[in-house]
């Protein structure tokens, strides 16, 4: 019997290795959300989510997602289970792109026709401050240690670092022209920041709030206003960066220690979005114009398999 | 006493035939050093051209070098059948082939046992391209090496079986040229190892269906699936009613009661 006990932890670690996560992932012309199974590889189910979804959240505690409805002028928070609509966030006009705080208190939205950056209290469903920023403000995060909340703008190329406890703006980078996506480190020391029209990655250091590193894009057999990078996301470990490309169709993979680009590796078409599996073995990415997303395995550095989920998938979020 | 004797035929044929191998290091390297520039030079220049669809058994978007790695792995077969019919011509010519001949065995156990050491040549070859592509950055699915051995074996024997065919044809070694022209680059050409089939069918339908009804079109389908560990029927028949076919005329055509030579008058 005690033999059997100890033969069965292995199975009980192989069957919890296996348990497939759920990749969601917004469609923007279909109006739908696709939920994907990336274990079996197939497409699970669409379902009708609103006007023109683009931006997509999972709340901290897996429980709900965070959409936003771009045509409706909100983010919806449904069900992550049922997919039922749980309430609407007043997000003001068109949203895009929004960052949740680490604990999932507040919720940060780019309103890029009005220059703003809305803070909403999901606790009372409430916007409690606009805070002005450069024109066409886009991509948005926050850092883990939940200390800032960095704005890009995309017409002003500037980075605006608003501190999270007063919601004002405390410093602003100028970056290279129309800096897309952002995200933090797993420590909150470096911010890396994507710039379209540059074709740059630039990693910035979180205490001065200066530029420490650019790192140019080169990808050979592609014309350099093909290449525009957009998503970026860098694992825990600080290992390695990865930087969807846009219309070069490929992500860099980028050694997050050296700087050095190590790979592209080769997507769909007009790469987008990009998002881990939980135990970041994986990196799911949207691929806007071939409707598909692609699954690389990061173990292997390989891209293992596209899935077709429909039209223009814009944004993915993964639940454990 | 008679096993024995088949094997001691199969072995001398198949000992020849890696022996020229071993001490022709020309051949092998030139066998290796036309798929590998059209690996490095060629596919270079495409690298972007493929990537808009995804066909089995692809699961995702692959480059042009991934695309061309089973094509070029046929060509290498191809090239390798051609030769061993072009060594038979030059066999016929300086005399030794009578020796093969004038042995009691069963003149199709002997065509058979000489297919069947260059095959092994062939496969060998793909081997070590496939070795070389690996680092190259082309990898397949480890399973998929296991699984191209028996598609190489079959699709070799079907190139090397129309070479065995073409050969009965062919009375002197200055028409090997014309091998080169009317067979080897046609098949090449009008194939899936450089293009998918959809990719023909933009350009015209009357390629497409050339390249669809070609048997080296399917050889390398077959080859391109099992690399990736996947089994297409349909190329499979395809070539192996292709082999037999190839084989069963050639084993005819060296018929010296029946065959080519005696209508071309030809010396056995």
């Amino acid at each position: 019997m005690k033999i059997n006990k100890t033969a069965l932890i292995p199975l009980f670690l192989l069957s919890a290795g296996l348990r497939a996560e759920t990749v969601f992932v917004t469609l923007e012309k279909d109006n739908a959300l696709a939920v994907v199974d990336p274990v079996q590889g197939k497409l699970v189910k669409t379902i009708a989510i609103g006007q023109r979804p683009r931006g997509i959240s999972i709340t901290p505690d897996n429980k709900f997602l965070l959409i936003a409805v771009s045509d409706e002028n909100t983010i919806k928070k449904v069900d992550a289970e049922t997919f039922k609509e749980v309430s609407l966030l007043p997000s003001g006009e068109d949203p895009e792109t929004f960052a949740l705080s680490p604990n999932g208190d507040k919720v940060y939205v780019s309103n890029e026709d009005d220059s703003m950056v809305t803070v909403i209290d999901t606790a009372k469903n409430k916007a409690i401050k606009q805070v002005q920023v450069g024109v066409e403000p886009e991509g948005i995060g926050t850092s883990p240690d939940n200390q800032w909340i960095v704005s890009a703008s995309e017409t002003t190329n500037m980075l605006h670092w608003i501190d999270s406890k007063s919601l004002e703006i405390k410093e602003n980078t100028l970056v290279d022209p129309r800096p897309r996506a952002l995200s933090f480190t797993a420590d909150s020391q470096q911010l890396w920041a994507t710039s379209e029209i540059a074709g740059t990655v630039m990693v910035l250091d979180s205490k001065t709030k200066q530029i420490i590193k650019t790192i140019k894009l080169n990808i050979p057999g592609i014309t350099a206003d093909n290449i525009q990078p957009v998503g970026v996301v860098i694992d825990n470990q600080r290992q390695r960066a990865y930087v969807a490309t846009g219309p070069a169709n490929r992500v860099a993979v980028i050694n997050a220690q050296t700087y050095e680009v190590e790979r592209y590796l080769l997507v769909g078409q007009r790469v987008w979005n990009l998002a881990f599996s939980p135990d970041q073995k994986r990196l799911y990415t949207t691929n806007g114009v071939s409707n598909d997303i692609s699954i690389i395995d990061l173990d292997g550095q390989k891209v293992v398999k596209s899935i077709a989920v429909g039209s223009y998938p814009w944004g993915v979020a993964v639940k454990p | 006493m008679r096993i024995l004797h088949y094997w001691r035929a199969m072995s001398g044929i198949t000992g020849r035939e890696l022996l020229r191998f071993v001490k022709q290091r020309e051949r092998f390297i030139s066998a290796l050093v036309r798929p590998l520039v059209w690996l490095f030079v060629f596919a270079a220049g495409f690298r972007a051209a493929l990537g808009i669809a995804i066909t089995p058994p692809y699961e995702t978007y692959i480059l042009y070098e991934v695309y061309i790695t089973p094509g070029l792995l046929g060509m290498i077969q191809l090239f390798n059948g051609m030769q061993s019919s072009f060594s038979m011509v030059y066999d016929r010519e300086m005399g030794s082939m009578r020796m093969l001949m004038v042995s009691p065995l069963p003149r199709w156990f002997l065509l058979f046992s000489k297919l069947l050491a260059g095959t092994a040549v062939s496969v060998l070859q793909a081997y070590v391209f496939l070795v070389i592509a690996w680092f190259y950055d082309i990898q397949a699915p480890w399973a998929g090496y296991g699984w191209v051995f028996p598609a190489l074996m079959l699709s070799g024997l079907m190139l090397g079986a129309l070479g065995l065919l073409l050969s009965s044809f062919i009375r002197q070694l200055e028409n090997f040229a014309g091998v080169m022209n009317f067979v080897i680059f046609p098949m090449f050409f009008m194939s899936t190892a450089l293009y998918p089939l959809w990719k023909l069918k933009e350009s015209s339908e009357f390629l497409h269906n050339l390249a669809l009804y070609n048997p080296f079109s399917q050889a390398v389908e077959l080859i391109r699936f099992a690399l990736y560990g996947q089994f297409n029927q349909y190329a499979f028949i395809y070539t192996l009613v292709a082999f037999i076919i190839f084989m069963v005329t050639a084993i005819i055509g060296y018929n010296p009661s029946k065959g080519m030579m005696t209508r071309k008058g030809g010396a056995g």
